[in-house]
């Protein structure tokens, strides 16, 4: 079997969800999609079920908060592997803060299920679909996502930590 | 399976089956953990049990969340390395290298050859000390405790050679970003040289004791199987993995750190069950040894650093001594130093699978964000599936047998 490279990997997703992909990028060799955050489920089926790309390994889920971007604060990152072909791939998908809504891959990867849960808990993005959208990490009781951008480590009120020069 | 009266919280369910009544199933519920000698950390299981059959079961995990990828969003990359080191507290320079590593993908740094080799050497001590760890304890738990005594003697030696390369020994902390913080003196090389000879012998008489006795059989032999097809949809790597029949490694697929320069199997198993899970890591011990005696016989002169004083952290003698070095070290400890932006994810093998670092730079003093991936994390939920159907006294084997670490489930 040829060797599955990103350009042919990009050319034949974009065959199949042309529209549904917003940008590409290679950061350090690794072929990164912004995709539609509706379609995530159906290109992940894609990749999964193609005989020639066979992405069946889901290697990681996180997500990353953005709040300068209107519209598109949160983003989830998925990153799959085809252990067959040995390429790996990133997907992003951003959604609003106001409604965080995107499609679970729970049913595709068992793995997808904690850290989704991962996600949400950090991040408040609800995996619709998803058979048990609970904290993971965090006590149950928690009412906000710690891991966005508004909650800052340290208190910002506190005068004897301020320092101008590094930036604090 | 001595499981403590007193850690043992026992309702008791009554489900009535078919209009006669005769038919009567009790189930129990029984609370094992968050805190059990038999869990080998902290996380608690509730389990169904029909008997002493496991019906189903429920986790809870993050009893030792730390927060990790939140104070990294303020913390300049040097001082992430000891995050790091809480991941996998067992194979801690592991989880430091594939750190130091990332950074450097990210800043487009080549490291030298002899730092790499010496990256190596730790990371294949690290991964015999935590598959020691975790094969003593498969021992312990199906009633041997003379395997683990014997054993975590060869850690501790373990342990000083990393004393004696870094000063720490279980969250080491060990080498810097752009290369190792200091040679190898003569008398790492001598510990290094006394464990290559001696360990042999003591771990053949541990595989003497375990490989092919009749009662580790009974106990390990079908406990806790997993297809490879379900442990790939599980997301799990590592020995997990290729107990399975899965020859994936991080070190083949996507070699780092001059892996590829060496010459070493992949150990696979074939039913994914406990005793698999045990042989493949027993494998592993070997072939890790065998790559560190290449990596002694065939290391590399040189430098063991790169050229990279924006980073790599100057020697004190210099800090003290030359204006320029004092600078740097300046810049480095204060944050000041630039990092490109950009996204990366490097991944390593760790202990126990693949052990992942994904990060967002915005050109900050810290990393936009950070995830680690963690292996364990990953395929601990399959745990349910795994135990379904046995006993109670298998889910506790099969428990030690996929080496959940704490640190690394909740990070």
């Amino acid at each position: 079997m040829a060797e599955i490279t990103n350009e042919f990997l990009l050319e034949r997703i974009n065959q199949q969800f042309g529209e549904s992909i917003r940008s590409s990028e290679t950061p350090y060799d690794m072929l990164t999609l912004v995709i539609d955050p509706a379609k995530v489920e159906d290109i992940m089926e894609f990749l999964f079920k193609d005989n020639l790309l066979r992405f069946r390994f889901l290697t990681d889920v996180c997500g990353s908060h953005h709040p300068d971007i209107a519209g598109q604060e949160l983003c989830v990152i998925y990153h799959l592997q085809s252990m067959e072909n040995n390429i790996r791939l990133r997907l992003k998908a951003f959604v609003p803060v106001d409604s965080p809504e995107i499609p679970s891959v729970t049913s595709l990867y068992a793995s997808a299920n904690w850290m989704e849960r991962e996600t949400y808990d950090f991040y408040g993005i609800q995996f619709t679909g998803h058979p048990n959208l609970a904290r993971i990490l965090n006590v149950d009781e928690m009412d906000y996502f710690p891991l966005r951008k508004e909650y800052p480590l340290e208190d910002g009120t506190r005068e004897d930590k301020a320092d101008q020069y590094f930036g604090r | 399976m001595d499981v403590d009266k007193n850690q043992i919280e026992e309702q008791t369910q009554t489900k009535e089956q078919g209009a006669e009544g005769d038919l009567h199933v009790e189930y129990t519920t029984l609370n094992l953990g968050p805190t059990h000698p038999a869990t080998h950390g902290i996380f608690q299981n509730i389990l169904t049990m029909d008997g002493d059959y496991v019906v189903d079961s429920e986790q809870t995990v993050g009893y030792i969340h730390r927060a990790f990828e939140k104070i990294a969003e303020r913390r300049p990359y040097y001082q992430i390395t000891t995050l790091t080191d809480r991941l996998n507290y067992c194979s801690a320079p592991i989880n430091n290298m594939g750190w130091h590593m990332t950074v450097e993908k990210l800043i487009e740094v080549d490291i030298p050859k002899r730092a790499q080799y010496m990256r190596v050497i730790i990371m294949e001590l690290a991964r015999i000390a935590d598959h020691l760890v975790c094969n003593a304890v498969i021992g312990v738990d199906t009633g041997a405790l003379t395997g683990f005594t014997y054993m975590f003697q060869w850690r501790e030696k373990i342990y000083d050679i990393f004393e004696q390369i870094c000063g720490a020994r279980l969250t080491t902390n060990i080498g810097r970003i752009g290369g190792m913080e200091r040679d190898f003196n003569n008398e790492v090389y001598r510990l290094i040289n006394a464990f290559l000879n001696d360990f042999p012998k003591a771990f053949q008489e541990f595989c003497s004791l375990l490989e092919r006795n009749r009662i580790f059989f009974d106990r390990t032999v079908k406990t806790g199987p997993i297809s490879a097809e379900r442990a790939l949809n599980y997301g799990f790597t590592g020995p997990n993995l290729r107990a399975t029949g899965v020859d994936y490694d991080v070190r083949v697929a996507n070699p780092y750190s001059a892996y590829e320069d060496f010459d070493f199997e992949i150990p696979v198993g074939l039913n994914g069950d406990t005793y698999d899970r045990f042989m493949v890591r027993q494998g592993e011990i070997w072939e890790s040894l065998k790559i560190i005696r290449q990596a002694i016989d065939n290391m590399p002169a040189g430098k063991y650093f790169a050229d990279v004083p924006e980073f790599y952290l100057p020697p004190k003698e210099d800090v003290y001594n030359n204006m320029e070095a004092l600078i740097w070290h300046f810049k480095i400890v204060m944050g000041e130093s630039d990092v490109p932006k950009g996204e990366v994810y490097h991944a390593v093998e760790g202990g126990n699978g693949e052990v992942g670092f994904y990060m967002q730079s915005d050109g900050g003093r810290a990393p936009y964000k950070l995830h680690f991936r963690r292996p364990c994390f990953i395929f601990y939920q399959a745990f349910p599936e795994m135990i379904k159907g046995g006993m109670l006294s298998d889910a506790i084997v099969t428990l030690s047998s996929l080496n959940v670490i704490a640190g690394e489930l909740d990070a």
